[in-house]
């Protein structure tokens, strides 16, 4: 019972603090196994320049765009997600990266909402213009480590209340991959060695469930998840291209408006984590005092 | 970090790992950023990889095969070594190839070039030695700067679902090229035809045919291969282009007994290639390791070998080399000559006016990777991703042969104390990197019967106790 006890009151407390912080926590954890344990080829130069660079965007942004408050949490966790996935030569490279990630947050939006997700959009542009380069082997295939991402990264969806989103792209990626393997007389070790991608997880439980970027309601989530889900293999196993995930979400993140204006929800507040079912309408008319401001532009 | 270790010896290191943006990047990054990380910023430069001394020759592991890919905008030419031991009548080759290929597009390529190609990237012993301490100012600080871091009847393959797309007779070999429907057919076909197949191939042959491969199907022409007059067979060569950028390695572990080598060396024009779908893991390299390696190079570098495939627990794939093919340093052989890159199928060079040795190669990056591999832990044909990092990388293991001098100084004293410790790591160093047993290492390099005198606690040296 204390034990119980225990665990509900740690809960609560972790309940009022902003999920971005369990996102950067877990992120920068497993930067840091990479850098240790897998060796990976990044500097503390590199880390540090994308991290003063998407803060310094960040602030740019605030003052530009007149923000009400200043909020680090978001670029912190586009910088730790490029230390992770972006390998470059070049110090401006990794800078330029950051600062595409934040500025993409202000200027590419639709109806007060950012289209693509910040991270992914950098890597892309960056790996296109072949200034750098993704690893997406870099994590190896240690099965014990992908079970770690797994429980770092439920419980970031599960604060940011996007848990469906993880769990409808890996059931839609997992089947078609099986449906594939089958369908080629493949033994299912060969889906299950693709399964067992770090880069995948980490894209599958960080990336894909960002709630500024995904759609509003649950059932559009659902169907861009399947979208995101095909675009990936068709990339992968059509084109014959690498980063069939990244790509697949840069092509269907577009969708996103259309998704929403078919199947409306509300606007996720990082503020106050909602799965997203729109407010029933009130009864009853409701007096807004004329001293707060109506609407409050959010970036972030 | 690895590459790190070594940058600090080469002189070609600045042009694409320092930034040369860095000071333009000052302006606008806060200055508080760079105390911190200028400070941790290891900027050595040396223009000394020390003297070769040996390589590691291919030959060193059993069952190994060489693959050459040139590729660039998705052209790709393969060159596969052949180093068949038996009778050639025995001889046959099955590759999955995306497209069915014309008879231009399959070549016989010169075994000495793929030789050339593997000398000069193979991972290489180098050896420094040290100066006389008594007349360097810092000997050991420099010292450790230079260390730095396939005729069958028609009606037999409608039956069996085969179609021969085209057959060719190219130099001493009888290609065939094969799409099939089924793979139990085309099994049954390759069998009749005395191709030896073995168990349980057909499941892998039905991915493939499913996959719309065709089939690259070769057997020796005896009677081309005595008008010929060779003794020994040419390596094939097929160019195509397709956007898929793997190599097929499925049908070699079926029924395979125990795992299989495999070098792959990359011609490309951008950047190191990597695979996607399994880790490329860096050799360990620039160690010191001890003297008496020099003559047992090829077993020290088998069972570090062997060593890194445990730690990576069989599913790593190895880089041993990355370098642009203008120069290198040390060189284990002369870089390729541009006639010779252009017969492994480096297409992008113009034909050189007169051929030559030398640095003359442009805009061609070599990445050569070894992979151990089997079915349990190689499950997937192997994709690769050509990046944009053209950061040099070389497997170099070092000797450092001490000052041996009889002069007599303060700093002679000083280095005579500190030798005997630089021997104990170079013997923890190969202990580890191999798995040699430490005990038997040091007594190989004659440590037990060095004074002790470096073993007395800091106090007994304080008092002289």
């Amino acid at each position: 019972m204390c034990f119980i006890r225990l665990i509900e009151r740690v809960s609560c407390r972790f309940r009022s603090c902003d999920p971005r912080l369990y996102q950067i926590a877990s992120l920068s954890t497993l930067l840091a196994y990479g850098l240790l344990w897998l060796h990976f080829d990044v500097s503390i130069l590199q880390i540090a320049l994308t991290f003063g660079t998407a803060l310094l965007t960040q602030y740019a942004g605030t003052r530009l765009y007149k923000l009400p408050a200043f909020d680090p949490l978001s670029a912190l966790v586009s910088a730790a997600g490029l230390c992770i996935f972006l390998r470059t030569n070049s110090m401006a490279v990794a800078a330029l990266a950051a600062g595409i990630a934040i500025a993409s947050k202000f200027t590419i939006r639709w109806q007060k909402k950012h289209i693509f997700n910040p991270t992914n959009l950098a890597l892309l542009v960056v790996v296109t213009g072949s200034l750098g380069w993704i690893s997406p082997g870099q994590w190896g295939q240690a099965a014990w480590f992908g079970f770690l991402i797994a429980c770092l990264g439920s419980l970031v969806v599960t604060r940011a209340v996007r848990a469906d989103v993880t769990l409808s792209f890996l059931g839609c990626y997992i089947g078609l991959l099986t449906a594939r393997a089958l369908w080629l007389g493949d033994p299912l070790t060969i889906p299950l060695h693709q399964l067992e991608s770090g880069t995948l997880l980490i894209f599958s439980f960080f990336m894909i469930t960002d709630p500024k970027t995904t759609p509003d309601s649950r059932v559009g989530r659902l169907i861009f998840t399947l979208l995101v889900a095909l675009a990936a293999l068709g990339v992968q196993f059509v084109l014959f291209r690498p980063h069939g995930p990244l790509w697949a979400l840069l092509i269907c993140s577009p969708l996103v408006p259309l998704i929403d204006r078919c199947f409306p929800g509300s606007r996720y507040d990082w503020a106050r984590p909602s799965k997203g079912e729109l407010t029933p309408p009130l009864s009853a008319p409701v007096f807004v005092p004329l001293s707060i401001p109506s609407q409050q532009r959010r970036v972030s | 970090m690895s590459h790190q270790d070594y940058e600090a010896c080469e002189d070609g290191w600045a042009g694409s790992r320092q930034d040369p943006h860095m000071l333009n990047m000052r302006l606008y990054v806060p200055a508080v950023l760079f105390l911190v990380t200028l400070l941790l910023w290891n900027g050595t430069a040396s223009a000394f990889c020390g003297f070769y001394v040996a390589k590691a020759d291919s030959k060193l592991f059993n069952k190994a095969s060489e693959v050459a890919i040139a590729r660039a905008e998705d052209k790709t030419v393969i060159t596969m070594a052949n180093d068949f031991k038996g009778d050639v009548k025995e001889f046959a080759l099955v590759v999955p190839v995306p497209t069915v290929l014309e008879k231009a597009q399959i070549h016989v390529g010169d075994a000495a070039v793929l030789k050339h190609l593997a000398d000069y990237s193979a991972p290489r012993l180098v050896e420094y030695f040290d100066a006389n301490p008594c007349r360097l100012l810092y000997p050991e600080s420099r010292s450790m700067d230079m260390m730095g871091k396939a005729s069958p009847s028609l009606q037999r393959e409608k039956a069996l679902g085969v179609s021969v797309e085209a057959q060719y007779t190219v130099g001493e070999y009888d290609i065939l090229i094969l799409s099939a429907n089924e793979s139990a057919g085309l099994e049954t076909w390759l069998t009749e035809n005395g191709y030896r197949i073995p168990k349980g191939a057909s499941s892998v042959l039905h991915s493939y045919i499913k996959q719309n491969l065709k089939f690259f199907v070769a057997k020796v022409n005896l009677g081309e291969q005595a008008k010929l007059g060779l003794t020994h067979l040419r390596p094939l060569q097929i160019a195509f282009e397709s956007p898929r950028f793997m190599l097929p390695i499925r049908l070699g572990t079926v029924n395979a007994d125990g795992p299989q080598e495999l070098f792959v060396y990359f011609l490309t024009r951008q950047g190191r290639v990597e695979t996607t779908n399994y880790r490329t893991v860096p050799l360990p390299e620039a160690k010191e390791i001890p003297l008496y390696v020099k003559d047992r190079f090829g077993d020290f570098y088998r069972d570090l070998f062997a060593q890194q495939v445990k730690r990576e627990q069989h599913r790593g794939v190895f880089l041993e080399y990355a370098w642009d093919m203008t120069w290198c340093d040390p060189c284990a052989a002369d870089p390729l000559s541009g006639e010779e890159l252009r017969s492994l199928g480096v297409f992008w060079l113009e034909p050189q006016g007169r051929p030559g040795r030398g640095p003359q190669a442009q805009n061609v990056f070599l990445t050569r990777l070894h992979v151990r591999y089997d079915e349990a832990h190689f499950p997937e044909d192997l994709l690769f991703q050509e990046t944009s990092d053209r950061a040099n990388f070389q497997a170099r293991y070092i000797l450092r042969h001490p000052w041996t001098g009889q002069d007599e100084c303060t700093a002679a004293a000083a280095y005579r104390e500190q030798l005997y410790g630089r021997y104990e790591q170079q013997a923890q160093t190969l202990a580890t990197l191999t798995g040699w047993n430490i005990g038997e290492i040091r007594k190989a390099m004659n440590l037990a019967a060095r004074p002790t005198r470096d073993e007395n606690k800091w106090y007994q040296r304080l008092w002289n106790n």
